[in-house]
């Protein structure tokens, strides 16, 4: 099993080798590059804003609820809310979410093109298939989560806010003090590498699992659901290891 | 011409070709036949490169495939043109883009140029009207008609066709063996089909490669193969009653004909 995961990441290094070419046609590449990163990207905006509002929302709740003593500060519920928003779920709670998204569809989406023989038909060509398909969709979606988490930080903090307005859990005034207060320019930042290096954990690997499929519908199912699976250990195994680098 | 010399190819130990040499000619329809799981596309795979054969070489016009550099390889890629058994028409492209592509990709032509030609090969194939559609919504003849149209539209000196009639009606198949034929002739091509259709054989099989459980087994055309006295192929193409009948009627006729 052991010499099957070494085996299964050295070629997986030598995918990634095939992928980052140089392309055969820069203008190809970059029509390609704008058609993912409105495919991948843009395509994810609403889902980004749908989960950051109800989980802002719901974080806020939580905190009023469970922090209920005289000796903490009332405003402390809109700083932990933005705390817990930028350093955790918009960089890694959001990617594992993207993983499912973004990840399921380009290995679905490649694995079709293996069994169809569409990649076949490029390399026929004497093209770097893997350099063509797999290339604008990384560089693509990494260019374009940057956004991605900061609306995500935006939309959760807007949703607290709307506990806020709207409930008698806690007044605006405490809730836009508390996520003002101490707070860190750097976290942001820290969210926004995490998610650089997430977003392309989620493409090369679904992208690589999409490439290797041998068989037919069945095989490309199979691919998209370990695509997602590894992408997200993956991703928790990333947020240790950047989490010990960046914030110690 | 295309040649396999002394070809071996193996998978996890077990050998699927067995020493084939086959000559391939240009300006010919040269068929790979056979049956089901006998290596036909294993060996037209190591024709094209999509597999390397463990022992043996192929030759380009005398130009050995093992021996190239990656220059030379991307120039012979180049010069090839390849019909897939599902057509391998890109989904999210129009069928003019898909015969465009090879343009976009390879050459050094103008946007201008590019549709012109994409235009030109998709008129030859016969498809009018089609420019804006995608694959999804043509039939399945026509998107073998447009698999074609992009396999030409670099001009190429090889033509590889996979099973080109698979999932098509007998009509239709027959309009595809003539507009593979008809293309062959025309721009002079080294045209390789890899078929069981007997169809085919019998309408356009200059030159008839018989691949039997890995074995070149037979080497002829489609006068030939009736006067072959190989039990597999005979086996092979004599399967369905209606062909042991048609092969009585030609042997009167090369009989009539062989008198006068």
């Amino acid at each position: 099993m052991v010499i099957a995961y070494i085996r299964s990441f050295g070629r997986y290094c030598m995918f990634l080798a095939q992928v980052f070419r140089i392309p055969d046609r820069w203008k190809e590449f970059f029509k390609k590059l704008v058609f993912e990163i409105s495919k991948l990207g843009v395509g994810s905006i609403p889902l980004v804003i749908i989960i950051s509002l109800f989980i802002g929302a719901v974080i806020c709740i939580q905190m009023t609820i469970n922090i209920v003593s005289p000796l903490i500060p009332s405003y402390s519920t809109g700083l932990a809310t933005r705390e817990i928003l930028l350093l955790e779920f918009s960089s890694t709670m959001m990617c594992l979410i993207l993983a499912g998204k973004v990840g399921s569809n380009i290995a679905s989406e490649i694995g079709t093109m293996r069994v169809t023989e569409q990649i076949d038909a490029i390399e026929i060509m004497g093209l770097n298939s893997a350099n063509f398909i797999v290339l604008p969709k990384i560089i693509g979606f990494v260019l374009f989560v940057p956004i991605l988490c900061v609306l995500s930080m935006f939309m959760g903090l807007l949703g607290g806010w709307f506990i806020a307005e709207f409930t008698t859990m806690i007044t605006v005034e405490n809730y836009v003090y508390g996520i003002q207060s101490f707070f860190n320019e750097w976290y942001v930042w820290y969210g926004i590498i995490k998610t650089l290096f997430f977003a392309f954990i989620i493409t090369s690997v679904a992208a690589y699992y999409g490439y290797y499929v041998k068989g037919g519908a069945l095989e490309v199912g199979q691919a998209s659901t370990n695509s997602v699976v590894s992408s997200s250990i993956l991703i928790l195994l990333a947020d240790v290891i950047l989490t010990k680098l960046l914030l110690q | 011409m295309i040649e396999a010399r002394n070809v071996s190819k193996f998978f996890a130990g077990q050998q699927i070709l067995f020493d084939i040499n086959a000559t391939f000619e240009t300006g010919k329809t040269n068929l790979i036949i056979g049956q089901s799981g006998s290596g036909k596309t294993v060996l037209m795979k190591c024709l094209i490169g999509l597999f390397q054969p463990e022992e043996g070489d192929i030759f380009y016009d005398g130009r050995s495939f093992k021996n190239m550099n990656a220059s030379q390889l991307r120039q012979l890629r180049s010069e090839i043109g390849m019909l897939f058994q599902g057509s391998a028409l890109f989904d999210n492209e129009t069928v003019l883009g898909n015969v465009m592509f090879p343009l976009k990709m390879l050459s050094k032509m103008s946007y201008h140029d590019q549709v012109e030609r994409a235009r030109f090969c998709i008129n030859r194939v016969g498809l009018d009207n089609a420019d804006n559609k995608y694959p999804s919504e043509i039939s399945g003849g026509m998107q073998k008609r447009v698999a074609i149209a992009r396999a030409i539209a670099l001009n190429p000196k090889y033509l590889f066709c996979d099973e080109p009639n698979s999932g098509l009606d007998p009509k239709t198949s027959i309009r595809i063996d003539e507009l593979l034929s008809d293309i062959t002739h025309e721009y002079n091509m080294t045209t390789v089909i890899n078929t069981h259709d007997m169809n085919s054989v019998l309408g356009i099989g200059e030159n008839i490669v018989f691949i039997n459980k890995g074995h070149c087994d037979w080497t002829g055309n489609d006068r030939t193969i009736f006067k072959s006295k190989s039990k597999s192929l005979y086996d092979f193409v004599f399967a369905s009653k209606l062909f042991q009948e048609v092969k009585q009627f030609l042997e009167r006729e090369y009989e009539a004909e062989e008198d006068k």
